[in-house]
């Protein structure tokens, strides 16, 4: 072969090679894109039928500005890397959807303390990044907040505490927190 | 005879109608005079109080008033929004008021250990308050030693 038959059998792999990898990198965004919406969020009955109903009461739903906070807003990372660990992570979600480890209330609400401790792990982990992304507290002017938050976020922010800390509940309905907070529930421990 | 009969029946019936036109335009009540088979305006919003310092109480037994916003607060068998600042176990850290001794009696006067069934709905009694102007007047003064 001839240093020229080379040099066009290179390139013209390269540009093959090219135009693959903008098909294969386009559709797996395109993946990443297409389940990264509320609608697929809602698609699986599980999450519609008990935590969308939920949510639609909120303040995330709909308030005086109209701006929304969906489900991937507070679940899904923004970033490139930590979006696609979440995305694979959610494969989980898959196999328990398979399962059936959550389609009935009933058991939704058997393991929702479980799912909720996951959330709250990871929010804890990642400073509550999926809030700060919409909230960022050097932008919150204290003053035109209620009396309650600026003395609980000047004193929390000082100490290290993040907004899932105080903000547990924000979307959806807790579960029973009898074992996190009993004195914020029902049970009467000791009590005859 | 039967002419008679048909006479009464006209003149109640007619006098039937007439009352129910005297009281369909004059439907009144404290919250406006307006007419039955009318759209009404929406009364206006009211808007809940800003968060602000506990409220004065006007007898000695009253059920504090809330002086913050509830929205979006809720309380379930599982968790009580409210009893995440003002339990015994939060109400330092969160700087809020705890609730009373009495909330955690027991119909039958038991102590309990934790807060009772019975007080554990907290908006039956304490209620946040709004810019509503009162439909009468109120009259209610605080007894002596609440005035000073
Ligand atoms: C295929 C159906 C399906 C779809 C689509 C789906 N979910 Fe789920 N989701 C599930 C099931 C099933 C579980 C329970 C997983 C388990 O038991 O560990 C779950 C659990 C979760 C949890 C708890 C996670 C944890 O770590 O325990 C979150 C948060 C969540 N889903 C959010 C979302 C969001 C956000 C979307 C949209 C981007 C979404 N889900 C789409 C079925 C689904
Ligand atoms: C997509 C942007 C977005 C994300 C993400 C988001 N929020 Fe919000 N949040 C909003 C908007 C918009 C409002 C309503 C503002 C208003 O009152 O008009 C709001 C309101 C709130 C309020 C005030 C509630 C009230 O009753 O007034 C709290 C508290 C809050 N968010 C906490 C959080 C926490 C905690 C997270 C993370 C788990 C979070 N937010 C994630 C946009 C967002
Ligand atoms: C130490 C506890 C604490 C931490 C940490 C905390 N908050 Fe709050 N926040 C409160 C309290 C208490 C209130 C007032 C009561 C309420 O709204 O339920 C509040 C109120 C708010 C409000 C409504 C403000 C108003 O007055 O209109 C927003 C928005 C909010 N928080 C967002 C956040 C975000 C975002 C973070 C994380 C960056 C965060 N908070 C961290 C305790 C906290
Ligand atoms: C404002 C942020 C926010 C939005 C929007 C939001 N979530 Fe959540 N979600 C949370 C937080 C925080 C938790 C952790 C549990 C808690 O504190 O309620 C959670 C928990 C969950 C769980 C675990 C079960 C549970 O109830 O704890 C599932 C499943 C879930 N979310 C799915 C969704 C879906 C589906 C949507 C969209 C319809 C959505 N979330 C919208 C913040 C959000």
């Amino acid at each position: 072969m001839s240093t020229s038959k080379i040099k066009k059998y290179g390139l013209a792999c390269l540009s093959v090679g090219v135009v693959l990898g903008i098909i294969l990198w386009g559709g797996f965004n395109w993946s990443m894109e297409l389940t990264n919406n509320e609608q697929f969020c809602i698609s699986c009955h599980e999450m519609k039928d008990n935590v969308y109903q939920e949510y639609k009461t909120t303040v995330h739903y709909s308030n005086r500005s109209g701006v929304r906070a969906t489900c991937p807003d507070c679940h899904v990372p923004k970033e490139w890397i930590h979006k696609v660990i979440r995305k694979i992570r959610a494969s989980n979600e898959l196999y328990h959807k398979v399962m059936g480890t959550i389609d009935t209330r009933e058991k939704f609400e058997k393991h929702r303390l479980e799912l909720a401790k996951h959330v709250w792990k990871t929010m804890k982990e990642t400073d509550s990044r999926e809030c700060r992304n919409c909230h960022k507290y050097d932008y919150m002017d204290y003053p035109s907040q209620g009396r309650r938050a600026i003395k609980q976020h000047m004193k929390g922010f000082d100490e290290g505490k993040t907004c899932i800390d105080c903000h547990k509940g924000i979307a959806h309905e807790l579960p029973d927190m009898s074992e996190i907070d009993p004195s914020a529930t029902l049970l009467e421990h000791g009590a005859q | 005879m039967k002419m008679q009969a048909m006479l009464k029946m006209v003149l109640l019936g007619g006098a039937l109608v007439c009352t129910t036109q005297v009281l369909a335009n004059h439907v009144q009540s404290l919250r406006g005079d307006s007419d039955l088979t009318e759209d009404t305006m929406a009364p206006e919003v009211k808007y809940y109080n800003k968060d602000g310092l506990p409220l004065d109480r006007d007898y000695v037994q009253q059920p504090p008033l809330i002086p913050h916003k509830i929205d979006g607060y809720r309380i379930t068998k599982k968790h009580n929004k409210c009893l995440s600042c003002h339990s015994w176990k939060n109400y330092k850290r969160m700087n809020a008021t705890k609730i009373s001794q009495t909330h955690f009696e027991s119909r039958d006067g038991l102590v309990l250990a934790n807060v009772s069934a019975r007080r554990y709905f907290c908006v039956q009694c304490h209620v946040p308050q709004t810019n509503a102007k009162p439909l009468v007047e109120n009259e209610f003064q605080p007894v002596e030693i609440l005035r000073h």
